[in-house]
């Protein structure tokens, strides 16, 4: 045997690939979850309008186009800098709708609390709902109550689902990014992400920084005012941008190419990810979107979202490019390029 | 942000470039030791702006990727036992044993933590005490100290339900291992600033006599790293082998003296597997005599348990730089991060991981060098 025999024998254990349990990347918004969406969900469920993946589905009724949307908040700790599970659960859903170019219509809720959660707590969330509806002009019209044993939950689940009205005029879908589009943030990334990590037990980081959980349809609003011909709009929840930007890559079949130095994040934020090891690109938003928007409309398109304070901190970023079907490419400060890829693992659990 | 940004700036890192460019003359092969440093020249894409004459090859300085596996599976079944909390960094509960990884324990019912600090697990031993804690004391000279220092806490208040399972490796004598092997290529090396910064670098002086290289102790920003480049092409042009240190900000030639004190005192060399390099004599660290009670391969009765190392990843010939990860007919079909074939592919150290989620497939680097 010689030398190079030798080494080759020295060699790692074959995988194990059937899990046979969830495990907690199945909801990390990475690629975990995204097999398991592919290759259960999908198959089971044989939707056309599942399949397009968008942040809500359109569906038509008559000649009215509706939007409608899931989702469920399991963030820990629930109350966090910034917000709470309660406005989380209303910006996560109508943001949504907005992502899907709607104006929300109504909302549902869904609480699922453990024995023994405080009602003092309960009462803070339900006033944190009713005064984000209250903000964004939505209502809460049906809702449930579950209660389970102490112990077998984690203080307060949340579920909303929302419907809301297609904008006429507007067709946005994660599919129709094109080459020569813009592509637009709609302020720095990360901020949630690391405010939520920040405040939970175990990691000793102090820092004013808040969640930036927010609804970003009045800066939708604004926008499709000004640009109706918005072409896909995504809100970079778990993930961050890079796994947003991606999902978009892989929908509209096109390549990506985005400069670091143009991308938005704050040094507190930048800070946190570099004590922690992560990648701010990586890191959730709760109150930001991104839009892609034909070159020729890029400026007009971010004045209007500058215009407005929670917009101002918006900038162009990137473009989509013909090169390279389905990646994403980052350009980095110093000239070189690396390819983004889907968040893999979990990088942060619980965040929403 | 201050003392990041000053090691990033683009117009600093281009002059540094023009400065290797001019003095390099010949091809020359160097190997960056550690992880950390791996996932900076592919994260900053460094591998890219550097001359084309100059090879750069990934060491073995990962930690969770050469710790055995047997090792992993002692974690699995410690961490299996019930009544155990079983605390870790965050890195090792995807890497593969025999029968899956940590996180599968978790979701199969075991209690498996991720702490960022060994005194973490310490605080939950004291928190928890009709539990049985364990901590996986993984890593390189870097990370000695602090895991020592858990030792050394939990003796002091006399923590009986605390132990560590110790996978210590060190880093001088895995280099006198690839240097002493038949058709080593590498001509120079960038040394782990973190490493020396705990140890000194004295030890690493009979290592560039000995094998006649040059040894430059290096940082992880990206001017660091090619400081410590131009700094190995200098010697190696002018025919000079000696270490050097181009991270004077951090690491002085005799470490961290409170450091390497706690580190004596709960520590002694021994004999360790490594994966991908197999048995080293005294490269490694176990729990000295005085604190053997804490030596979780006694308490849980595992010391005797082998494992032999399967053959189907050639992780063993990336850890020591022999195999490019894209060169590896695995590598992004049947081994994922999702569905990993070794360490190398999931730690965040890991030179496949680093390929795989920078994107840095050769066509890519071909495609952009050209754009």
């Amino acid at each position: 045997m010689n030398d190079f025999e030798k080494l080759a024998r020295l060699a790692c254990p074959l995988p194990h690939n059937d899990d046979g349990v969830v495990q907690m990347a199945h909801g990390g918004g990475g690629r975990k979850m995204a097999q398991l969406i592919e290759q259960m969900f999908l198959p089971a469920f044989q939707s056309d309008t599942l399949a397009q993946l968008g942040d809500g589905a359109v569906v038509s009724i008559g000649s009215e186009r509706l939007a409608f949307t899931t989702d469920t908040f399991v963030v820990q700790p629930p109350f966090f800098p910034g917000g709470d599970i309660g406005s989380l659960a209303v910006h996560g859903t109508v943001n949504d709708l907005a992502m899907c170019g709607a104006e929300p219509v109504a909302l549902s809720l869904g609480l699922v609390l453990e024995e023994g959660f405080a009602m003092a707590d309960l009462q803070h969330i339900v006033a944190s709902i009713a005064a984000a509806c209250s903000e964004i002009g939505v209502s809460v019209v049906t809702g449930d109550t579950k209660v389970v044993d102490r112990g077998k939950g984690d203080g307060i689940y949340i579920n909303t689902s929302g419907i809301g009205r297609l904008r006429s005029g507007i067709h946005v879908g994660p599919q129709r990014a094109a080459v020569g589009d813009a592509i637009l943030v709609s302020g720095p990334v990360g901020d949630h992400g690391i405010a939520v990590m920040a405040a939970r037990n175990g990691i000793a980081l102090q820092t004013e920084l808040k969640s930036d959980s927010a609804a970003v349809l009045p800066l939708v609003r604004a926008m499709l005012d000004r640009v109706p011909t918005v072409k896909t709009m995504r809100d970079p929840t778990r993930g961050g941008l890079a796994t947003a930007l991606c999902e978009i890559a892989v929908s509209s079949q096109v390549g990506i190419r985005i400069d670091e130095s143009a991308v938005p994040v704050r040094p507190e934020v930048r800070g946190a990810c570099e004590l922690l090891g992560f990648d701010p690109l990586y890191v959730a938003c709760e109150g930001r979107f991104l839009a892609i928007v034909p070159a020729e409309q890029a400026d007009a398109a971010l004045a209007a979202v500058q215009a407005l304070p929670a917009g101002a901190g918006a900038r162009r970023i990137g473009e989509v490019t013909e090169k390279e079907s389905g990646r994403v490419v980052l350009r980095t400060r110093i000239g070189s390029h690396r390819r983004l890829e889907r968040l893999s693992g979990e990088q942060l659990p619980r965040i929403c | 942000m201050r003392y990041v940004d000053e090691y990033r700036d683009p117009e600093a890192i281009r002059a540094l470039l023009a400065r290797i460019e001019a003095t390099i003359t010949r091809p020359w092969t160097l190997m960056e030791v550690c992880g950390g440093q791996t996932h900076s020249i592919l994260k900053f894409g460094l591998d890219e702006i550097l001359p084309s004459r100059l090879r750069l090859i990934h060491g073995p300085g990962c930690p969770v990727c050469v710790t055995p596996l047997e090792q992993i599976d002692r974690a699995l079944a410690i961490a299996s036992t019930p009544g155990v909390i079983f605390c870790s960094f965050g890195d090792m509960l995807r890497v593969p044993g025999s029968q899956g990884d940590l996180l599968l324990a978790k979701a199969r019912g075991a209690d498996v933590r991720i702490v960022y600090s060994p005194l973490d697990a310490v605080a939950i031993a004291r928190q928890e005490p009709s539990r049985r804690v364990v901590f996986f004391a993984v890593g390189f000279e870097t990370t000695a100290p602090a895991n020592a220092m858990a030792a050394h806490v939990a003796a002091r208040d006399g923590l009986d339900n605390f132990s560590m399972l110790v996978a210590h490796v060190l880093v001088p004598p895995a280099l006198e291992a690839l240097l002493s092997a038949a058709g080593c290529e590498i001509q120079g090396l960038l040394a782990p600033g973190h490493v020396c910064v705990v140890t000194g670098y004295r030890d690493y002086e009979p290592i560039a006599a000995r094998y006649r290289i040059p040894i430059v102790v290096t940082g992880f920003e990206p001017l660091d790293l090619l400081r410590g480049v131009h700094a190995a092409v200098v010697q190696l042009e002018r025919g000079e082998a000696r270490v050097e240190n181009q991270y004077e900000r951090v690491a002085g030639i005799d470490g961290n003296s409170a450091a390497r004190r706690v580190v004596a005192e709960v520590f002694s060399v021994c004999d360790r597997k490594w994966r991908g390099l197999g048995e080293i004599p005294r490269s490694g660290y176990g729990l000295s005599p005085a604190y053997a009670g804490f030596d979780a391969e006694r308490v849980f009765g595992l010391a005797d348990l082998r494992v032999a190392e399967p053959t189907d990843c050639k992780s063993g010939l990336v850890l020591q730089g022999r195999l490019r990860p894209t060169q590896c007919p695995q590598f992004g079909k049947r081994c994922t991060p999702e569905h990993p074939l070794g360490a190398t592919m999931v730690s965040s150290e890991g030179a496949c991981a680093a390929y795989f989620h920078y994107g840095r497939t050769a066509d890519f680097v071909a495609a952009e060098a050209g754009a």
